[in-house]
């Protein structure tokens, strides 16, 4: 009843015509603005004889991409091509979120150590690679130090491991027999983790003691996976890269291949990003008041309890929510790939597959919608978390 | 003394437990394999002089690679005898703003509208040509110069489309405020350089055949619009800052909506966003060399274009490290200058 005459009321104040107006004008603008677009587009298209619409993305491509993690060649279509460039955003945005996160987290921690060099050597690589635009880094590292990596006969292995030429990084690949008893190890390996946890709960209410549950829950993912491998009989191989000569040149073959396109993006996103999260993970433990840690001292809290329970939960609060920003800016730079032609989303579909037909309107709105659909994902996933952990205040 | 001082201080700082040594010895390697060699191959072994790539004999960097493209780099294809018009035109940005530190702050909104709506104009005909000046069209535009202008005349422009937009986000009118989420959240969801290439290849679609705007200027049209959504955040953090009294108390004196928003509420609030809309202008800074993915002869794209040229090839790290030094003292210099002012802010409430 309440809302009803809570609408009627805005209603009628919307209504009013020094309310109505601007609204009204606004709304008129917009239709005659869209209208006036998509009029000229038909009949610009017309004129240059293409069709509008959708069903090209079930046509053949007809061009070929490096790099793919789905089979892909010429004869599949438009979409698979969307596809592609979309796993391709993913998988150098995946791992790049995790190297920033690691590698701004270390240079966060080492900002504040006590140590002045490495204070002062932390703040030199956060002010120098926050201060220099993303698309230099990439070039750099692509055109400057990946490409000027010895040729193929030359490479570098490393550790027996890694083989470093200018074609790429290659790791040997892993080959498991008997794969699922891992897997039944590591979800044994879970199941026992919460078993502990809760029997550590009730132990600390009971008894106030705690038992070691993190280091307990490392050794049981390490130890369980291993004593169900040895018992399934699983088996492992390193299929390692082999040089090949074929008709006077040298190729490697076999094992995982990453391309310096993948590289240079990768490396340049994670370096860009960790100094951002590295300031956001400084200003997070700066945050935390002295107060805090000595009251936890002072209720007879040891070191890493304090750290635990009080410090660590206090500062996420304040981390997460600019670093999610920054991943979200990640994902959104990740698309800088077009550069050195990386096949990521936007060099693949915005680039390759808008120049083969000409279909830019088309195009343009399904990549800005693809973006738009994962940044609009990361942001609910923040809110969602911003209300669950928001301090309850009365 | 002094070296008695120097021990007891690397003693308290360095090495004042095992891990803690461990980790200065580390630092101490690091600077040592990186740092000599980096000033032996900029500075001690590099060369300066020189007009050719064959006069680079040392194992260095060849700064004459630089040398001989600086101007190409700095202002692209823009016409030699012209260049004064560009560089006149950036004084006249750099002495107004200078001039805001000097004056009092009655005159700082005076040299706020010139900077907003009046240089902008100048600058345009100076760097565009006109009354009797030689035209030099845009698409001869370039080089470092053309990175700047895009980011100033991105950040002026989209200044007022960022307040309105803000005004608009905190409206009570649903449709306005709707529309105004809806404009804010979508251009921050998407990356820059999917607008650049709708700015590129899309928007001529849009428009009746016979009307062509030029790239640079749909670029700048592009840019100014991506960026008023990022200033419209920074502008309604100011605004949600200012108490709600300061609403009352226009409100009672018997101001409407656009005189109390004009007169009290954005003056305050913007004021208290300086850094914020500083920081806006550094990430935009930083962002505008990927016009060079658009084909724009920007200084990447010129770089780009003088190591492929050949007799200057192999040049690519000397051109690289040219323009991330330039990069890298304009947003340092900046984004201090920023922090200091919003540590004076952030005293100045308390």
């Amino acid at each position: 009843m309440k809302k009803l005459s809570n609408f009627k009321n805005n209603l009628s104040k919307n209504l009013q015509w020094q309310n109505f107006l601007p609204q009204f004008f606004l709304l008129l603008f917009f239709c005659l603005l869209i209208f006036y677009f998509t009029r000229n587009a038909q009949i610009n298209l017309l004129a240059r004889n293409i069709t509008s619409g959708f069903d090209f993305l079930s046509t053949n491509s007809g061009f070929d991409v490096q790099f793919s993690l789905i089979p892909y060649d010429g004869s599949f279509s438009f979409g698979r091509a969307y596809l592609v460039g979309l796993l391709n955003t993913l998988l150098v945005s995946f791992f790049g979120i995790i190297f920033a996160s690691i590698l701004g987290f270390v240079i966060g921690i080492s900002r504040l150590s006590e140590n002045l060099l490495l204070s002062k050597l932390s703040l030199f690589y956060v002010e120098l690679f926050r201060n220099l635009p993303l698309i230099l880094q990439i070039f750099f590292w692509y055109f400057v130090v990946l490409r000027n990596l010895p040729s193929t006969e030359k490479s570098l292995i490393l550790l027996n491991f890694l083989i470093v030429n200018v074609q790429g990084f290659y790791f040997p690949k892993f080959i498991f027999t008997n794969f699922p008893f891992v897997l039944y190890g590591i979800i044994f390996a879970i199941l026992t983790i919460f078993l502990v946890k809760y029997y550590s709960n009730k132990m600390f209410y009971n008894t106030g003691k705690y038992l070691p549950v993190f280091k307990l829950s490392l050794v049981f993912l390490i130890l369980f996976p291993l004593i169900f491998s040895f018992l399934g009989n699983v088996g492992l191989k390193f299929e390692q890269a082999k040089l090949i000569q074929n008709f006077g040149i040298f190729n490697y073959v076999g094992g995982v291949k990453l391309v310096p396109e993948f590289l240079a993006l990768l490396f340049a996103l994670s370096l860009y990003t960790s100094a951002f999260i590295a300031e956001n993970v400084r200003a997070g433990i700066l945050s935390i008041s002295k107060g805090q840690k000595e009251a936890a001292k002072s209720i007879g809290l040891n070191n890493s309890l304090s750290l635990k329970l009080i410090i660590i939960p206090q500062a996420l609060r304040v981390i997460i929510p600019p670093t999610t920003n920054q991943y979200l800016n990640l994902v959104k730079n990740s698309s800088l790939a077009a550069g050195i032609g990386y096949p990521d989303l936007t060099s693949v579909f915005a680039g390759t597959s808008l120049s083969q037909t000409g279909k830019a309107i088309e195009i343009i709105f399904i990549v800005m919608m693809t973006y738009l659909s994962i940044s609009l994902f990361i942001s609910l996933i923040l809110n969602w978390y911003n209300k669950k952990i928001a301090f309850i205040s009365k | 003394m002094k070296i008695k001082n120097l021990i007891n201080w690397s003693k308290q700082n360095l090495f004042s437990s095992v891990f803690n040594s461990l980790i200065s010895l580390f630092c101490i390697y690091l600077i040592i394999i990186s740092l000599p060699p980096f000033i032996d191959w900029a500075f001690l072994s590099a060369t300066f002089e020189g007009k050719l790539k064959t006069d680079c004999k040392t194992s260095g960097a060849c700064w004459v690679f630089v040398k001989v493209w600086f101007e190409k780099f700095m202002y692209g294809f823009y016409p030699v005898e012209n260049i004064w018009r560009i560089n006149l035109s950036f004084l006249i940005l750099i002495l107004s703003i200078a001039a805001s530190f000097f004056v009092k702050d009655k005159f700082k909104i005076y040299i706020l509208f010139f900077l907003i709506f009046i240089f902008p104009i100048i600058a345009f005909i100076l760097i565009h040509g006109s009354f009797g000046m030689q035209i030099v069209e845009s698409r001869e535009w370039g080089g470092l110069a053309l990175t700047f202008i895009l980011a100033i005349f991105g950040i002026i422009f989209s200044f007022p489309l960022g307040v309105l937009l803000a005004l608009g986000r905190r409206s009570e009118l649903p449709v306005i405020k709707y529309f105004s989420i809806c404009f804010i959240e979508f251009w921050r969801g998407i990356p820059l350089i999917t607008v650049l290439f709708a700015a590129a290849v899309m928007f001529p679609l849009l428009l009746p055949a016979d009307t062509y705007v030029d790239k640079t200027l749909r670029i700048a049209i592009g840019i100014a619009i991506f960026e008023s959504a990022y200033i419209a955040e920074v502008v309604r953090g100011g605004l949600q800052s200012l108490s709600k009294g300061q609403y009352d108390a226009a409100k009672s004196l018997g101001m409407g909506y656009w005189k109390m928003n004009i007169f009290i509420i954005l003056p305050q609030a913007i004021k208290t966003v300086i850094p914020g809309i500083a920081n806006t202008f550094i990430a935009l800074l930083k962002d505008t060399p990927l016009i060079v993915l658009v084909g724009m002869a920007e200084i990447l794209g010129m770089i780009n274009l003088a190591k492929a040229n050949p007799y200057w090839l192999g040049m690519a790290v000397e051109g690289y490290v040219f323009a991330a030094a330039i990069f890298w003292v304009v947003s340092y210099f900046l984004s201090s200058y920023s922090q200091k002012l919003e540590n004076k802010y952030s005293t100045e409430k308390k």
